[in-house]
């Protein structure tokens, strides 16, 4: 696949992990402790375990994970109000597949569905769309997840609807911003960080500047990656470069799809159809500030909070999670009490063992094995 | 929210609803070309772009001379670093 | 037959019901066992005694959804199911019985299309439907139709496979693509509209099976990957066995299509269903030549070996990526779904 197998060529690999091994000799801090990298997207994170990246860099480099993962951070109480509104005979509630698997303090939307709510899984918001103007008779909730990535997509998505009069599709807004998120972390007490690597994605639709903070006020380089095991493998390579040069600064790896100035018609359809909110909740890290957005008056008619009434109430997880340290980095997943134990992927008490990209689901997925465990024997060429 | 693939557009299926088939792989699926079209690309001279597909959504042009560029960049890499295996030249300390 | 549907009539064992099995069951599967209508189908043990020592006996009940998709329908399913069942545990397959269970308002004509697909799916793997029954419900009691199907064969003496034997060092097999019948369902589906030319992979084993026991008859465990896939069969060998199994991943065959889907939408081949594939692990020494002779089958074109057996950490299945590192391919925790992120 273009594209695609190019970034996947074992033999550059090596020779990237060969000059990562030579860096972090140079690197003053590797006398001492790893360098800390955190990789912010829930992408990344599962691309460092699928392909074993963590396991074939050397000890001196250390990935901390970050929240970056929208399906992980979705409050408890939010399922709750996407369950009620499943349940009104009236509406046919859509959403993205890893999504369905999140608990509230009722289920989550799966069990919902085996319950007799219409929950409909779909590939795009616009496939929502469509199912609206199938069903006229009904109400379409969409979910809404995700960072300013996926932001455009919905905001496109209400702005077709409302070019077409449709009247029966709203969206059930969760978005989430970027940046409030990384300052989050920069500004967490107990973290320590040595570098970012940002998010390739994000990246293509907001650009490069709103990360210059980062660089200049907190001095931590980044290097915004790609998501295939050589654009994280160059990334590294390229952050710990920075270090051994004394360098801090923005970098972009993944520059066959970012532009430094983002995607202008992205950027327009977010601002037009969404506003900042001053306060949003994230499961495991409590409240962010502007971090979240919600839907502008003038696109009233397609936002399912106006439209109907939901509980909204704020559930906590339970006392033995400890979804917020893993999120800030603060502990490994498996350093987690209840990790693997009365948390698993079956009975998850927490989000980041739901989703497929959850640091937590990631470990127990591909495994937190030992890198001297595997010794293959008679491999074939 | 982060799963994005490149994708080829085949073919224009709404110039004004800007709809466009992308092929990934041999699988295809319409997808919405709003974010990669302007003045200087409208929606018919996108046949034969490829774009970063994400639920749906063309959300950038790839650009090809780049990704050929980070691809040679590391294969120069590998061409330095066997000239030092093999004694050809010696490792300099800013070596790329 | 112009719009004609199925009726509780139809299950309640009146004049309906008979008309039904004698004019759409009986008709097109056609053999004198099931032509006399008893209520069960009765054989002479040294008939069955011709073929081994082992009865073989399992069952598979079959409610997909969509009733027809790429490549196939409910009704190939449900016969190459059976006997690929049976098949895997060294058994020549050769009754099955057929349970229908039908919702109210089913149409004739697609009930008609899946027992013509069951009768050509039957006698391309050599086995007769012997007896079955016919049962109605109510509306909205089924989603248009339920196939169950069991099935008897008989097993060589000199048979001897179980998932227990894997030892260190062995090879691991497949017969071909993987992963086809799993993206074909969820293309049908339509939920996440894509187009594709992949179809189900849907074929009976048997005769592939038979083939590969007679040039190697030392194969130490064998089963098919349906749902779950290629993963949960390795996890269910590595565990009984309590050995480990590391796949190659450049080693398996799968094609652009499939790929392309599971780039699309995040899935992992690994675990999607197929329905014309086994899983053998093979003494290494033997492994080359069964591969050479599986590739002259039709069944087993794409025939590779995928892997080898290690003998730690017991119960896992582990996999070298195509770039270099190695990961853990954990059991399935409920079903796949397609990511975001």
């Amino acid at each position: 696949m273009k594209f695609v197998d190019d970034f996947r060529d074992p033999q550059k690999a090596q020779v990237l992990l060969q000059k990562i091994q030579a860096l972090v000799k140079r690197i003053e801090l590797c006398r001492h402790r790893p360098v800390w990298i955190m990789e912010v997207c829930g992408g990344h994170t599962h691309t460092i375990f699928r392909y074993g990246l963590n396991k074939m860099l050397p000890e001196e480099v250390e990935f901390i994970h970050g929240p970056g993962c929208p399906v992980c951070v979705l409050p408890r109480g939010r399922v709750d109000d996407c369950i009620a509104l499943a349940e009104r005979s009236d509406v046919i509630m859509t959403t993205f597949g890893d999504a369905m698997r999140v608990t509230g303090s009722k289920g989550s939307l799966l069990q919902a569905r085996a319950k007799g709510a219409d929950v409909r899984m779909v590939y795009s918001p616009l496939d929502a769309l469509q199912i609206a103007r199938d069903h006229p008779n009904k109400e379409i909730v969409f979910l809404g997840l995700g960072f300013e990535t996926t932001m455009p997509s919905t905001a496109l998505t209400i702005l077709q609807a409302q070019k077409e009069g449709i009247k029966n599709f709203s969206l059930f807004c969760n978005h989430i911003t970027i940046i409030p998120t990384i300052r989050a972390v920069l500004d967490s007490p107990n973290l320590q960080l040595d570098a970012f690597l940002g998010p390739g994605h994000v990246s293509m639709v907001i650009g490069l500047a709103p990360y210059a903070f980062i660089a200049q006020q907190y001095g931590k380089p980044m290097a915004i990656a790609g998501f295939e095991p050589l654009d994280i493998l160059q990334s590294v390579w390229m952050v710990l470069t920075q270090l051994a040069e004394g360098r801090c600064e923005v970098e972009n790896q993944y520059q066959r799809v970012v532009p430094p100035q983002g995607n202008v018609q992205a950027l327009q359809a977010i601002h037009r159809v969404y506003e900042g909110r001053e306060f949003f909740e994230w499961r495991g890290l409590g409240s962010i500030d502007h971090s979240g957005v919600r839907i502008r008056e003038e696109f009233a008619a397609f936002d399912a909070e106006r439209k109907f009434q939901v509980p909204d109430v704020t559930i906590a997880d339970p006392s033995s999670c400890q979804c917020g340290e893993v999120l800030t980095g603060a502990i490994k997943p498996n350093q987690c009490n209840v990790f693997g134990t009365s948390c698993t992927p079956e009975h998850p008490l927490g989000a980041l063992m739901v989703s497929t990209e959850g640091a937590c689901a990631a470990y127990y997925h591909y495994g937190w094995i030992d890198r001297n465990d595997i010794q293959p024997v008679n491999a074939p060429a | 929210m982060c799963l994005g693939i490149p994708g080829q557009i085949v073919e224009i299926h709404s110039e004004e609803d800007k709809v466009a088939l992308v092929d990934v792989g041999d699988v295809r699926r319409q997808v919405n070309i709003m974010c990669i079209v302007d003045d200087e690309h409208p929606p018919a001279s996108c046949v034969g772009d490829w774009v970063l597909v994400h639920v749906g959504f063309a959300m950038s042009r790839i650009d090809e001379a780049e990704a050929t560029r980070t691809i040679e960049l590391l294969a120069e890499m590998s061409d330095v670093q066997a000239k030092i295996e093999h004694g050809a030249i010696m490792p300099k300390q800013d070596t790329p | 037959m112009q719009d004609q549907r199925v009726t509780l009539a139809h299950g309640s064992g009146g004049k309906a019901m008979r008309d039904l099995i004698q004019n759409m069951f009986v008709r097109t599967f056609d053999n004198a066992t099931l032509g006399a209508l008893e209520d069960q189908a009765i054989f002479p043990l040294p008939e069955l005694l011709r073929y081994g020592n082992r009865l073989a006996f399992t069952t598979d009940s079959y409610v997909v959804h969509p009733l027809f998709f790429p490549g196939g329908n409910i009704g190939e399913l449900a016969v190459n199911g059976t006997v690929n069942d049976l098949a895997v545990g060294g058994a020549r397959p050769l009754y099955l019985s057929c349970s229908m269970v039908m919702e109210e308002g089913l149409s004739m004509d697609v009930l008609a299309q899946v027992v013509h697909s069951m009768k050509r799916a039957a006698d391309h793997a050599r086995v007769t439907i012997v007896t079955g029954d016919t049962k109605v419900v109510e509306r909205g009691s089924a989603d248009k139709l339920f196939i169950n199907t069991t099935g008897i064969g008989v097993v060589p003496e000199e048979i001897s496979l179980s998932a227990q034997r894997a030892q260190p060092g062995d090879t691991i097999v497949t017969n071909g693509f993987i992963g086809d019948h799993g993206v074909a369902i969820l293309l049908a589906r339509n939920e996440l509209a894509l187009e594709s030319n992949v179809e189900s992979d849907t074929q009976p084993l048997h005769d592939l099976i038979a083939k590969m026991l007679e040039v190697c008859p030392a194969i130490r465990s064998l089963r098919d990957a349906t749902r779950g896939g290629i993963a949960t069969v390795l996890n269910e060998f590595a565990t009984a066995a309590g050995v480990s199994m590391l796949l190659h991943e450049s080693s398996i065959p799968l094609k652009d299509s499939v790929r392309g889907a599971c780039e699309l939408l995040g899935l992992d081949p690994l675990y999607l269903a197929n329905e014309g594939k086994l899983i053998a692990i093979v003494p290494p020494d033997l492994a080359q030549s069964l591969i050479t002779a599986m590739q002259t089958h039709p069944a087993g074109e794409h025939s590779a070996i995928i892997g080898t057996v290690q003998e730690s950490p017991p119960g896992t299945v582990l996999m070298s990526t195509t770039f270099g590192g190695t990961r853990m391919v954990d059991t399935l925790t409920g079903e796949q779904l397609p990511r975001i992120c």
